[in-house]
């Protein structure tokens, strides 16, 4: 009996040595060295991806390693950086977007960078006001009504074209939806029906929505992924809010069998800036003017299915074909949703949990 | 006077623990929303609970959490005396696969749920996907483990004896079970309750995932608050709430434990159990069934892992070792799995050490009132992180550990630290009886033989020790190799721990990552649920009840 515990300690001990030996042997985890910074770190949020060949080329040529520190989905990052100011969590940030970017922007959480390596084509997506030259758009994408031309083609019913449609009783029970409070596609979409139906106008519409049987899912991945029947768990919903450039994934045999609605699409844009108190603003400036340069912004639609701020970039074939952009998004401005974000999703939320 | 000084020691070590990595953060995290601007603005605050909205919240965590909890014990019951009374065939597998559930990640069980309900899912007929059913389901699905183990423990060791008087006295087996073995079974019972009440009404995951948004209890408002709305004052005075209720809570729990421990006749040794007879049929058929609703969702994880665009294939698995199978991860599943064994054995180590101080230290018998209700107190501080939201503790990390000497916000300790802290009160729980049950004598002769206390204490009780301290080992690596709430808000991507790893694959498009995480899924399941099955044969009573 002694002897098996005797064994038992042993093992463990052993173990435990090879797991603490472990993670100290690894070279990459130790302090940064007196002599500069080596390593830059990317806060960003869980859906940022980059091939690994593309971010090892940056590394290789610029020097320094770059950590990324994905932390929770876009306003979720915007939150931890604020709460953290001063003292924050790395060095660049990236993936603030239109819907959040007033909640850091000249409220002393970034340090102003013009980068040189900016497209001239994205100097229309720089924001308004304070701030404004502490946010470099990196990408853009809309998000809009997404709709299963199979399914309403084999039921012989017209489709929705506009986002009144989707109150009428010819619709009911067919919408799914991402939540507002947890999703920023979902926040999109709230946005969207302030700009189409103005300040006072919205919540009649979610009203009518909610009793026209819309699903609301906590996130986007369950809407698409679990509820549309277009999305990998070929759900039984034909409607579903999605981005602009969804119809581009669901192609098969040179056919699309889904369509973006481009009457009801919101713009979000996506923004990267230098932290306060950053260890290493000379990578964290490196590192902007890769996002901006042309190899990161040809690898945005296959990896993160949003379009490049810089117009000369060609677009995958599919993409041509298929993702088709709005010529004239809904817009709502970034004063106004700071100014109102909490209390329209507030009354959102009564609305919807009734 | 060394003992005292050693005891002192002994409890000072989890104490400084427990204020560094969980008073400090939920403190910071609080004063964020109390002193907004660095001015008390607790009338500000207050105004939450006029919101409509938190009403409606606050009702829906009450009544769910009661709701969860009386199904739970009106199934637990039954289930308690055949697993523990009754000599049932296989009777040691189905008790691990009754806690398998309290040790898989909340994510695991929220997809293996929204696969079998989704209206494309087997049951979608049902039409409760993403209704308060759903979520009561899961709340059942987790607890009944609390339930089974609590009571049944104590079932065990009732002293059948008076039973069987009463039976002979006239009484029928109905009789004997209200008017003897129920008043016995009752503090254990109360307890069980209580703990199981605590951890619904705390549920965080699987109301996320099951019940879209239009529900939403005390702790997914937090995290909402928190996390998307950056209302801190709000979620401040939600949070004191809790805390309230939950110290409670477990102030009523404490109080039953007390009477369980004092009140009751024990037979001393448990038997191998009786026959079942005829009379069993109804509970043998509710924990039938009760044992099938816990292997269907199971049962579905492992089937859809093993289905490759409609036919048979073990490709999901062969995915997991891939390191370019999939875009959505930096390192293959296989890489996760490491990081996940590594982070539970320092986990487990660091919980061990911690909870051998702590049950040494309350199991200790006080001379006075006031130091045995000391000694409750301490107790009970090791449980409360149990009932405390996790992204208060997340993001108090990220506030109050930020500068020298504890800048720890992104460093790789922080992990096992807090997955100790979840295991902890389940290591004491499980090794404070035992050592209360230990007699002083032969320790004190050891020490009138010149043994000094460290060595006296060894020696005597070593040997009776080994099975409650690798059962609880077992249970706590168990514990954090499934832990997700406090590891997703602090894991780094470049090292993330298995259930982390699935989360990221449910979150992707693309048809292998979801195969990839129920294949993960499965895995990790299998893993527990053998840790689970050897710990089982170390007999160990506690192991597991409150």
């Amino acid at each position: 009996m002694r002897q098996t515990f005797a064994i038992a300690v042993t093992t463990a001990l052993v173990l435990t040595g090879c797991s603490v030996s472990g993670s100290e042997s690894d070279p990459t985890d130790g302090p940064e060295t007196a002599g500069g910074t080596k390593t830059v770190t990317l806060v960003t949020h869980n859906s940022f991806s980059v091939p690994k060949k593309l971010l090892q080329a940056f590394e290789k040529k610029s020097g320094y390693r770059v950590k990324v520190s994905k932390s929770g989905d876009g306003g979720e990052v915007a939150n931890k950086l604020v709460l953290t100011k001063k003292k924050p969590l790395g060095d660049v940030a990236f993936g603030i977007d239109n819907t959040y970017a007033t909640r850091v922007a000249g409220k002393d959480v970034l340090t102003p960078y013009a980068s040189p390596a900016m497209a001239p084509s994205a100097k229309e997506f720089l924001i308004e006001g304070k701030g404004a030259k502490e946010l470099t758009p990196i990408d853009h994408a809309s998000t809009c009504v997404n709709i299963d031309t199979t399914w309403f083609a084999k039921k012989n019913i017209a489709p929705p074209k506009t986002l009144g449609d989707l109150t009428k009783a010819k619709y009911k029970n067919l919408t799914v939806v991402p939540g507002a409070p947890t999703s920023s596609p979902g926040l999109a979409m709230l946005l969207a029906t302030v700009g189409a139906y103005g300040e006072s106008g919205w919540q009649g519409y979610w009203k009518k929505l909610v009793a026209n049987g819309v699903k609301i899912t906590s996130g986007w991945e369950d809407a698409y992924n679990v509820d549309f029947s277009q999305g990998d768990g070929k759900g039984n919903r034909p409607i579903v809010w999605s981005y602009d450039t969804s119809p581009a994934f669901t192609v098969k045999n040179g056919k699309t069998s889904s369509r973006a609605l481009l009457d009801t699409c919101f713009r979000q844009v996506e923004y990267a800036g230098i932290l306060k108190g950053a260890q290493n603003v000379k990578g964290a400036k490196a590192l902007i003017d890769w996002m901006s340069g042309k190899t990161f912004q040809e690898s945005l639609p296959e990896n993160m299915y949003v379009f490049p701020v810089n117009d000369q970039i060609t677009l995958p074939k599919d993409w041509a074909n298929f993702a088709k952009q709005s010529s004239k998004p809904i817009t709502v401005s970034p004063q106004k949703i700071d100014q109102n974000r909490t209390a329209w999703l507030r009354s959102w939320q009564e609305i919807t949990s009734q | 006077m060394g003992g005292r000084v050693a005891f002192a020691f002994a409890a000072l070590i989890p104490l400084a623990f427990l204020a560094v990595f969980f008073v400090l953060p939920v403190t910071g995290m609080l004063l964020k929303g109390l002193r907004p601007e660095g001015a008390w603005a607790v009338g500000e605050a207050l105004e939450v609970f006029t919101r409509p909205r938190v009403h409606r919240v606050l009702w829906f965590t009450v009544w769910m959490a009661a709701l969860a909890t009386v199904v739970t014990v009106l199934i637990g019951l039954p289930m308690a005396y055949v697993l523990h009374r009754l000599a049932v065939p296989g009777r040691r597998l189905l008790r691990a696969v009754v806690v398998m559930p309290f040790v898989l990640p909340t994510v695991v069980v929220g997809v293996a749920f929204r696969t079998l309900l989704s209206p494309s899912g087997p049951l979608g007929f049902l039409g409760i996907d993403g209704s308060w059913i759903a979520i009561l389901l899961a709340m059942i699905f987790f607890n009944l483990a609390v339930v089974v183990r609590t009571v049944g423990g104590m079932w065990e060791s009732l002293d059948p004896r008076v039973e069987d008087a009463a039976a002979s006295l006239g009484a029928g087996p109905w009789q004997v079970f209200r008017t003897v073995t129920l008043p016995s079974l009752a503090p254990a019972v109360l307890s069980a309750a209580s703990v199981v009440f605590l951890f619904c009404s705390t549920a965080f995951g699987i109301v996320l995932t099951l019940g879209g948004l239009r529900y939403s209890t005390i702790e997914t408002e937090i995290y909402l608050l928190t996390a998307n709305f950056l209302d801190l004052q709000a979620a401040a005075m939600l949070s004191l709430l809790q805390l309230v209720a939950v110290l409670a809570l477990l102030a009523v729990t404490e109080a039953m434990r007390a009477r369980r421990e004092r009140a009751v006749p024990r037979s001393g040794q448990t038997s191998g159990g009786r026959a079942t007879t005829r009379g069993d049929a109804v509970p043998v058929a509710i924990t039938a069934l009760a044992m099938a609703f816990i292997l269907v969702p199971i049962g579905t994880l492992v089937v859809r892992s093993l289905r490759v665009e409609g036919r048979w294939s073990l490709e999901n698995y062969g995915h997991l070792a891939t390191p370019d199978a999939t875009d959505a991860l930096i390192v293959p599943v296989t890489e996760a799995m490491a990081n996940s064994w590594r982070t539970a054995l320092d986990a487990t180590v660091l919980a061990m050490i911690l909870g051998v101080l702590v049950s040494i230290v309350v199991s200790r018998r006080g001379r006075t009132r006031r130091s045995r209700r000391g000694l409750a107190l301490l107790d009970s501080a090791f449980m409360v992180p149990l009932g405390i939201s996790a992204v208060t503790v997340g993001f108090g990390f990220l506030v109050t550990l930020d500068r020298p000497p504890l800048d720890l916000r992104s460093s790789p300790v922080l992990i096992p630290i807090a997955q100790a802290i979840v295991a902890l009160p389940l290591v004491v729980r499980t090794l404070t009886p035992v050592l209360r049950s230990l007699d002083p004598r032969p320790r004190e002769a050891a020490s009138t033989l010149g043994a000094g206390p460290v060595r006296a204490w060894c020696s005597v009780n070593l040997p009776v020790l080994w099975r409650p301290l690798l059962a609880a080992t077992g249970f706590a690596m168990a514990i954090s190799l499934g832990e997700f709430g406090a590891t997703a808000f602090l894991a780094r991507p470049d090292r993330p721990t298995v259930p982390v790893v699935i989360y990221t694959l449910i979150g992707r498009p693309g048809g292998d990552n979801f195969g990839m995480a129920l294949a993960a899924s499965v895995v990790l399941a299998l893993v527990t649920v053998t840790i689970m099955g050897l710990v089982e044969r170390l007999r160990v009573g506690s192991l597991g009840s409150f």
